[in-house]
């Protein structure tokens, strides 16, 4: 049986009804056609799909859109405000830290978790809080060097 | 990656969770963070058609203190555990094995109940309840019960909750002054989860003896186990390098050892010995 849910996506509530099988990502990508939030694994290892649900990074693949009713989500879509860039979308601009960019909403959602909760880190608490984030092109130390620009930026 | 169809309630009180599953529990699970549950759902491996999803009941989640005991709701999450400033003075075993846990994601989502409940033989958290020789309160349809840690996990993936009941919360006794402690694994490189873990809570007396010892051992059985020979062995014995070792040669005394891909029965018991005596060194250091 399909449930109401409304969840407030980057800012504009949602009202929708949804199988409570379907996964958040699925929610997010096919029911709002926000696809910047990737699927990789579908099994919880990569965290492509990684979005913040009422502010903490969370693998949306691994949560049903139903327990997310209520709930503020922000995706990689609601990162920039008035066109500025997060500053860690400016890291990764400025120090090259894509290839392919499969990897990369998932990669920038959980680096802002990092600065939020360690505006300071050292490149070993930037590994240890990527360490959800897999990516196949980089050897993340670009990554890493992303989030450092965003950590002296703000 | 699709589960099959289920139906979906979110109760909003703790008893009308334990009705809901008192009234459905042969076709009903428990969500709690759904970080072991679903995953199992995705590949189908569990079929519940019903879900109680406890996530939404108000007060399940936190740390308090009450007299000479932590007490811990099932719905805390690893990260508000990991990230608890008190706890990492008063019992920074609880912290220390919240931080080993998984990824940032996993941390923000799964919860100790749930973790407990699950009971997965490479799970991190037995190890160190029992260690701190914690109690877990369960609420059923007949009310509450009290389970002790060395008798909740049964089995692999089994606990001796029974299937109408729900762990509400756990308490742990209030480590006394000159208490050690820590949490060391080897974690499984693409899983995270444990190979082995080993969690120690272990006083020194006034003379510079050991007073009493607790060692929680997770995976390298179906289910984390007390390191009794470990204990024995320390108690009442100067905590000095020979007598370390000496002890943790027993790490996995009377153990049917797990075996797969990643490590032998063989190396499990081995990386047992290693870590227990790395994982006193490290407790003792902090004193
Ligand atoms: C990528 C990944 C890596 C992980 N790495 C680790 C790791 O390194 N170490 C580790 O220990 N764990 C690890 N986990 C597991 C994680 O810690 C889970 O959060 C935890 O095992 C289950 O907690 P949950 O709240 O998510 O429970 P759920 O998945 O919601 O529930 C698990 C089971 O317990 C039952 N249950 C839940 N709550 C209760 C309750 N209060 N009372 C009775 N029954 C209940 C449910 O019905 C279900 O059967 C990992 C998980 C993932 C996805
Ligand atoms: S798609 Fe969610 S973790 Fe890989
Ligand atoms: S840039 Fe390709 S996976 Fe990370």
């Amino acid at each position: 049986m399909k449930k109401a849910i409304s969840i407030n996506v980057n800012g504009t509530p949602h009202n929708t009804e949804v199988e409570p099988r379907m996964l958040l990502v699925h929610y997010l990508r096919d029911a709002l056609a926000l696809t910047g939030t990737h699927v990789g694994c579908e099994t919880s290892l990569c965290g492509a799909c990684t979005v913040l649900m009422d502010g903490q990074a969370v693998k949306s693949c691994t949560i049903f859109a139903v327990q997310a009713d209520g709930s503020q989500v922000t995706t990689i879509e609601g990162l920039a405000q008035n066109g500025e860039l997060h500053p860690v979308q400016e890291g990764f601009w400025e120090r090259h830290g894509l290839q392919c960019g499969y990897c990369t909403p998932g990669m920038i959602i959980a680096a802002a978790q990092i600065l939020e909760r360690n505006p300071n880190p050292s490149q070993e608490e930037i590994r240890h809080g990527l360490e959800g984030n897999l990516c196949r092109c980089t050897g993340y130390q670009h990554i890493v060097e992303a989030v450092e620009y965003a950590a002296k930026k703000s | 990656m699709i589960p099959v169809q289920f139906d979906y309630v979110a109760p909003a009180t703790l008893d009308e969770a334990a009705r809901l599953l008192a009234e459905h529990q042969d076709e009903a699970k428990l969500l709690a963070g759904g970080h072991s549950l679903i995953p199992a759902m995705k590949l189908r491996l569990a079929q519940p058609s019903l879900l109680i999803d406890i996530g939404r009941i108000k007060d399940l989640a936190y740390i308090t203190e009450e007299g000479d005991q932590i007490r811990i709701g099932a719905m805390t999450t690893h990260y508000q555990i990991e990230a608890s400033e008190r706890l990492k003075e008063i019992c920074p075993l609880l912290p220390e094995c919240a931080a080993s846990i998984g990824d940032v994601q996993v941390r923000n989502k799964g919860t100790i109940g749930g973790s407990l409940a699950h009971a997965d033989p490479a799970a991190d958290w037995p190890a160190a309840i029992l260690a701190l020789d914690a109690e877990m309160i369960a609420v059923g349809a007949q009310g509450e019960r009290t389970i002790r840690a060395q008798d909740f996990f049964v089995d692999m993936l089994t606990t001796s909750l029974e299937p109408n009941e729900i762990l509400r919360e756990i308490r742990v006794p209030q480590p006394q002054k000159n208490t050690a402690q820590a949490y060391m694994k080897v974690a499984q490189p693409a899983s995270g989860f444990a190979v082995v873990g080993i969690a120690v809570n272990l006083t020194r007396g006034d003379d510079g003896r050991c007073q009493s010892a607790n060692i929680g051992i997770t995976g390298v059985a179906a289910k984390a186990y007390r390191a009794s020979n470990v204990e024995s062995a320390l108690a009442g014995n100067a905590l000095d390098e020979q007598t370390i070792a000496a002890a943790a040669a027993h790490a996995a005394d009377g153990v049917d050892a797990n075996s797969d891909l990643y490590a032998s029965a063989d190396y499990r018991r081995h990386l047992a010995e290693v870590y227990t005596r790395r994982a006193i060194q490290k407790a003792i250091a902090k004193l």
